[in-house]
């Protein structure tokens, strides 16, 4: 049974064809990550399921939602899907509880101490229970995410959306959200990523994406994408990624999406 | 001596000094002292003019102020949400009114109000008699200022704020209360303080609409006891009073604008 299916799916801003006809499906409890240059879509792919963008034409279905419908009980399927975003996007002027708590309340309608409850049980999770009186601004970018995590995990989200939850991080404080991710994955969780962090791929993916100038270029189990890629423009791609210094002058020119 | 880049500096800033020094000792030697603070600090009439210009001018320049700056807060929330909708007529009549409205004259629509509105609506009375009248008065045009200075505190709530509070499944009602407004308003605490101290100024027109002995404020009780006193020693006391309560506010949106930087 699949959590997401995506099929044909179209978008466009204004002139821009961003996304050029995308299938895809995620299934129960599989980590898949989404890799590609910068500007293929991956960003636009994933807002697209949970309709922070409004695809143009195709379909997109989130359990035994069909979230394109125009129907949709879009704030219903929002709370089911967590989401992650690169810049963290905590509320300022919340402590991280009230961030934590925040929906449980207003959407769910937990009470004040379940929510708190919920809120200590997830940022222990993610190592965070002693900072839950701290402001987002006193926290590290690292924390910060950890705790946009937690504050994801505690809507109990049927899955997750991570969109490049590392790449604003200093290097040295991208281990800790990583961590996390890989707790998750292990626990079982849904999740499609959007990374950069190939080693991460490599390791906790069930299956590799591989996206450029709009379309799925090619996706299997990470061993084969990444051991044996069969697309050339896959190749391009890994060795640019995987070992920038040897990336030669006469390759600058080439660029990746045609 | 050379003239290094130091000295040079340091000549041209005395020389500055030095003129300003002298301008103002010849504007000090010029004037007549004598006449000028038996016209402008006789203590007589200014003790004269205590305890009402306490208890009565400036209560009520206080209470004008308060009254037009909640009105103006209010309307001009709704505004700048309707200058932010989706929907088209609104955001029509929302520009309509902010141009419209920021381009009057504050004295022009307190005429208005109280001499258009009861000719308009001669069954109908401005609830809150004179305090009604001024606080639509002066709170229309509060309004439109307030309006936009909302509406630049809204958009200045970085984007991602709005799809985070979405994504966990908040209405755009609700992430707008709980997320945004919060966000928005810290924002714009200090233009919005600018303006209270705007507003306390422009108190000084409602004479305009006839007040009595107990809704007079601070501009209208000076001048009645100039015509009295035949002595303008009570401008002095009610630009003294109007300073107790502009310097203070001038001071909170120092703080306020300091803070907000160093937060930053
Ligand atoms: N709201 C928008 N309006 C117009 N163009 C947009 C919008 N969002 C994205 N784009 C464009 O769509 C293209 C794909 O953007 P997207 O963010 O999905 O790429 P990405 O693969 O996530 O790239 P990156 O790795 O840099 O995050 C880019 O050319 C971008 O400029
Ligand atoms: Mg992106």
């Amino acid at each position: 049974m699949s959590t997401i299916e995506i099929s044909n799916l179209h978008k466009s801003f204004a002139k821009l064809d961003v996304l050029r006809g995308i299938d895809l499906s995620v299934g129960t409890g599989e980590v898949v990550c989404v890799i590609g240059p910068s500007g293929s879509g991956k960003s636009t792919l994933l807002r697209c399921v949970n309709l922070l963008e409004q695809p143009t034409s195709g379909t997109v279905r989130v359990g035994d939602v069909e979230v394109t419908d125009p129907d949709c009980d879009i704030d219903g399927v929002r709370r089911r899907i967590g989401m992650v975003f690169q810049q963290f996007n905590l509320f300022g002027h919340l402590t991280v509880r009230e961030n934590v708590t925040i929906a449980q309340r207003r959407v769910l309608k937990r009470s004040r101490a379940e929510a708190d409850r919920i809120a200590l049980l997830n940022l222990e999770r993610v190592g965070l229970a002693d900072k839950a009186g701290s402001y987002p601004a006193q926290l590290s970018g690292g924390q910060q995410q950890r705790v946009a995590i937690a504050r994801a995990l505690a809507m109990d989200p049927q899955l997750m959306l991570f969109d490049e939850p590392t790449s604003a991080l200093d290097p040295e404080l991208v281990g800790e959200v990583l961590a996390v991710m890989r707790g998750l994955a292990a626990e079982g969780m849904t999740m499609l990523v959007v990374t950069h962090e190939m080693a991460f791929a490599r390791e906790v993916a069930s299956r590799v994406v591989f996206m450029d100038g709009g379309v799925v270029v090619e996706q299997g189990p990470p061993a084969e994408v990444f051991g044996n890629p069969r697309e050339d423009r896959t190749k391009t791609f890994l060795h640019r990624v995987l070992e920038p210094t040897s990336v030669s002058e006469s390759e600058i020119g080439a660029h990746l999406s045609e | 001596m050379k003239l290094t880049r130091r000295r040079r500096q340091r000549l041209a800033r005395s020389a500055g000094y030095v003129v300003f020094a002298l301008v103002i000792l010849a504007v000090v030697a010029a004037a007549d002292w004598g006449t000028l603070s038996e016209a402008f600090f006789r203590l007589d009439v200014a003790r004269s003019m205590f305890p009402e210009a306490i208890t009565v001018a400036l209560r009520n320049t206080v209470f004008y102020t308060l009254m037009a700056f909640a009105f103006g807060l209010a309307l001009g929330l709704v505004l700048a949400l309707m200058r932010l909708s989706s929907v088209l007529p609104y955001r029509w009549f929302a520009t309509a009114y902010i141009e419209l409205f920021r381009g009057l004259p504050a004295l022009l629509v307190l005429f208005m109000v109280g001499y258009g509105v009861p000719l308009a609506f001669p069954d109908r009375e401005i609830p809150g008699g004179v305090y009604g009248s001024v606080t639509l008065g002066l709170g229309i045009t509060a309004a439109a200022y307030m309006a936009e200075t909302i509406r630049a505190g809204i958009q200045a709530v970085p984007k991602g704020q709005l799809e985070a509070a979405r994504t966990l499944g908040m209405s755009h009602t609700r992430a707008m209360i709980s997320i945004i407004l919060p966000q928005a308003f810290r924002i714009v605490i200090p233009p919005l303080t600018n303006e209270i101290i705007l507003l306390t100024k422009d108190t000084s027109l409602v004479y305009v609409l006839g007040v009595t002995s107990t809704t007079i404020e601070l501009t209208k009780f000076a001048g009645d006891a100039l015509n009295t006193r035949v002595n303008p020693t009570p401008l002095v006391v009610a630009g003294l009073l109007y300073l107790v309560i502009t310097l203070p506010l001038g001071q909170v949106v120092r703080y306020l604008e300091r803070r907000a930087a160093r937060e930053r």
